[in-house]
């Protein structure tokens, strides 16, 4: 019933043919992600009126939410392919779940660098326990932990088998970061953007930050397929296509 | 342009912010691209070592 899932994944999951792929999407999910980010940052930092409580400090929030956004997401991207790796033992999901952690260690990252800056100046303070910042805090470390765990095995596809199961288990976390700010009433705001319902928010600030996260999902495609096929050529390097590839670099 | 550039008096904030996004982003974009070059690179000086083998087996 569900065979055309994998057979879909078989046929794209040739290294080969995935490493082809990613090398002609990959300059176009770039190009996209530079276009709408400038457009949105433009639109954020100048275009937008300022807050009228939070003045212009307010601005952050055009690459704070995006960034939380694509930590949730890219979480939740690295558990299906985890999870696909550990059922169907797909070499490419495994592939796909490894190089998806980084990507998100470094949104989880700026989110909370960006979300400590905007918070000396609004709630002056750096860092509180609140339950979104500790929820998201926790989030980096399951990154670091699946990277770390994958490099820790001699072994690669153990190593990968691993991470993923780890990975998989920590998809508990996402969802508690996204309503941790309905569970519990602490300092961080509630969400401004709703899918459902008005958003609580003027159109003019709501066009960049939707644009800053088409942006950032097109980015997180440019740097997986660049990841990817980085990692495609040190996993198959005896492998024919690969020495073809190598010798055709050069000339 | 400088009121642009103050940010309201926020200035160290907002712009901090963007430029850690810009340059977080750009190192996990570069990472890889240098990664793949080395492991090509990789790939050929092992053919190569090969190619002498074979040929010192042979004479």
């Amino acid at each position: 019933m569900a065979n055309w899932i994998p057979t879909w994944l078989h046929r794209l999951g040739s290294p080969p043919t995935f490493y082809r792929f990613a090398g002609a999407v990959r300059p176009w999910a770039l190009a996209l992600a530079l276009i709408t980010g400038a457009i949105a940052a433009y639109g954020g930092l100048v275009l937008a009126p300022a807050d009228y409580q939070q003045g212009d400090a307010y601005r952050i929030i055009f690459i704070h939410v995006p960034s939380a956004w694509m930590s949730l997401f890219i979480y939740f991207a690295m558990g299906v392919a985890a999870f696909i790796a550990l059922v169907w033992r797909i070499k490419l999901a495994e592939v796909v779940a490894m190089e998806s952690a980084p990507i998100g260690a470094a949104f989880t990252f700026i989110t909370l660098v960006t979300g400590s800056l905007w918070g000396k100046p609004m709630w002056g303070t750096w860092w509180t326990w609140d339950a979104r910042l500790t929820s998201e805090l926790v989030l980096l470390f399951l990154y670091l932990g699946v990277i770390g765990l994958f490099h820790a095995f001699e072994d690669r596809r153990q190593g990968a088998r691993a991470a993923a199961f780890l990975a998989l288990i920590g998809v508990v976390n996402v969802p508690i970061v996204h309503f941790s700010v309905n569970w519990w009433n602490t300092l961080h705001q509630g969400s401004t953007v709703r899918l459902l319902g008005p958003s609580h928010i003027d159109a003019r600030m709501l066009w960049p930050l939707l644009t800053m996260m088409l942006a950032t999902k097109c980015y997180y495609v440019a740097s997986l397929f660049g990841r990817v096929r980085a990692d495609l050529v040190a996993m198959e390097s005896g492998k024919d296509w690969v020495k073809a590839l190598a010798v055709e670099e050069t000339a | 342009m400088s009121q642009f550039l103050d940010m309201g008096g926020y200035a160290f904030y907002v712009w901090t912010s963007y430029a850690v996004f810009a340059v977080v982003l750009l190192a996990d974009y570069l990472a890889p691209v240098l990664r793949r070059r080395r492991n090509l690179r990789d790939v050929r000086a092992r053919m190569a070592r090969q190619g002498a083998r074979r040929r010192n087996e042979n004479a």
